[in-house]
């Protein structure tokens, strides 16, 4: 994928937030769910997650959110479904690396990556990471469990 | 009309301020206002030539500054034409709010009792009422609103009953900006032997406030919304409620005596409600900015705001990709969508225009659920914007897509 190429990247965020993946509420099947309710904008979503011994086998969310956490928890839900809890820390790390501008390879990122100029708009920055911030502490309290 | 070329040379933050690199347009009075030289003077003077506590001293600089200080609650008292002994200073509306609810409130409220608003109110009119129904065993009521969110007067009667002890309510709203006919509800509500809170923050910077004519018991307000600082505001109370009603807090100033055996002897009113060293400067700016605008003159501002308002309204009303939500108010809160764009992505797209306005649920959470909208834009304009500063914002509008407010990301 071409970064450089900023009408690709506005046709992911556009693409996933009219058309959401995974954009629905969890059910019995879901061992985990995180509310985030941003205190400081409107942003309010629950994230659901089946993870199966070390392996995430479900991601969905649903709530209000702005394009930005829409589109970025979104690409997040399709990034993770399938991956092994260590892999899925690697991806969270990297992603945030990339949002606080960090020089990483983002190829691994697959589509998130149409997020890697939001650092720049720091009052924004909230919304882009308020989905991987829910995954990262999903991870973290299943991982808790287990201990 | 006003000279609004002329007004705008009194305000620094109009003269040159840059935002996104484009000439700032500020609409977003509502949160707060920009402050003339003369109350940023005022506030500056007391820290380069007139230090000294209030109250408190048998030297001159002491006696002038105490002097200055009550000759701003003078002023205060007379722009909303009460008497000097009935105001309060407070850090601003929500203190003045609370100390109604915490001092008066908490204090009479019996179970069963009645606290009657409405779903338009700020948090700062609603939660300290909560608060006090939480502890006395009171219960909070709603008036029902119009569809359009306005406040009937046959709705407020039809929601009045002998139980109600307090009706609290904004004279104007901070999302949807509809006056209050309060003059004629304090009426009702005296009938039924209730008290009326009247939450004039976003009221009393815009229309003229008369609380003898109103007749109202409470009315709590904030200078930085009328040009003055930050940190200051002021609650009217009818002198005998007062009287009657404790003190928020308890400390230095607001006692004439006590003893060691903890007998407390309170100051009279508004003295027992001022413990500690109060914002003195700001105080002294909340003077300058009364002052300020009382100088222009208050039925000039209504007009020009009103003015403004019919301008901006009127070329955004039959925009196919905008929904209004208060066509009807009279004041110059503005607030809106734009139709399949987030308000927080719009707002930022309208910031990187160089434009101010807020988007959110404007501290008025349970509003959003009548609206059916989770969140709005609200523009607020103040006698200091001007037409061309809408035609910018008007064009902005037009011209505002998704990908536009995406875009920004790159």
């Amino acid at each position: 994928m071409d970064i450089t190429d900023p009408m690709l990247l506005r046709q992911i965020i556009m693409d996933h937030y009219q058309y959401p993946r995974n954009k629905h509420a969890g059910d019995t099947r879901h061992n985990h769910m995180i509310h985030m309710a941003s205190e400081s904008c409107i942003d309010d979503i629950k994230v659901w997650a089946t993870i199966d011994s070390d392996k995430i086998t479900d991601i969905c969310f649903d709530g209000v959110a702005c394009t930005i956490s829409t589109a970025s928890t979104s690409i997040l839900t399709e990034l993770l479904k399938g991956k092994t809890l260590d892999e899925a820390k690697v991806l969270i790390d990297r992603y945030f690396d990339m949002i606080d501008l960090k020089p990483v390879d983002l190829k691994p990122l697959e589509e998130a990556i149409a997020f890697y100029q939001v650092g720049k708009q720091a009052n924004r920055i909230k919304c882009a990471t308020i989905g991987w911030n829910a995954m990262k502490q999903i991870i973290e309290e299943s991982e808790g469990q287990h201990d | 009309m006003l000279d609004v070329t002329k007004i705008r040379k009194d305000f620094p933050m109009l003269n040159g301020k840059m935002m996104q690199g484009k000439p700032l347009i500020y609409f977003d009075n509502a949160a707060t206002t920009f402050k003339p030289q003369t109350v940023i003077d005022a506030v500056t003077k007391y820290y380069t030539e007139q230090t000294a506590n209030v109250h408190r001293g048998d030297y001159d600089l002491s006696y002038q500054i105490s002097e200055g200080y009550e000759s701003a609650r003078e002023a205060v008292a007379r722009f909303i034409n009460a008497q000097p002994r009935e105001i309060v200073f407070t850090s601003g509306a929500s203190a003045a709010l609370n100390l109604v609810a915490y001092g008066w409130g908490q204090k009479f409220l019996k179970p069963g009792d009645v606290v009657l608003s409405t779903e338009a109110e700020h948090a700062s009119n609603i939660l300290p009422w909560f608060k006090a129904t939480e502890v006395t065993g009171a219960i909070f009521e709603y008036i029902p609103l119009a569809e359009d969110g306005e406040l009937t007067l046959d709705n407020f009667k039809a929601a009045m009953h002998s139980k109600v002890k307090v009706v609290t309510l904004a004279n104007i709203t901070n999302v949807l900006g509809y006056v209050a006919p309060i003059k004629e509800m304090a009426k009702i509500a005296h009938e039924y032997g209730a008290i009326i809170v009247v939450d004039g923050a976003q009221g009393v910077p815009h229309i003229a406030t008369d609380v003898e004519d109103w007749d109202c018991d409470f009315l709590a307000f904030s200078a930085h919304k009328l040009c003055g600082p930050t940190g200051v505001g002021a609650l009217y109370g009818k002198y005998e409620l007062l009287q009657q009603m404790d003190p928020f807090m308890l400390g230095g100033g607001s006692n004439a005596r006590f003893d060691i055996c903890g007998n407390i002897l309170l100051k009279n009113p508004p003295y027992k409600f001022e413990a500690g060293t109060p914002a003195i400067e700001a105080v002294l700016g909340f003077k300058a900015a009364i002052d300020y605008i009382s100088a222009i003159g208050m039925e000039n501002i209504t007009a020009y705001e009103h003015h403004l308002r019919d301008y901006l309204m009127s070329q955004i009303r039959d925009m196919d990709h905008i929904t209004i939500y208060n066509p009807q108010a009279a004041t110059g809160i503005i607030t809106f969508n734009v139709k399949d764009i987030f308000a927080q992505d719009a707002a930022s797209y309208i910031n990187s225009q160089g434009i101010a306005v807020r988007a959110g649920n404007h501290c008025a959470k349970i509003l959003m659920d009548m609206l059916e909208t989770s969140e709005t834009i609200r523009a607020s304009l103040y006698f200091y914007n001007t037409k061309e500063e809408i035609d910018h914002f008007v064009q902005v509008i037009r011209e505002i897509t998704l990908e536009k407010c995406v875009d920004l990301f790159f």
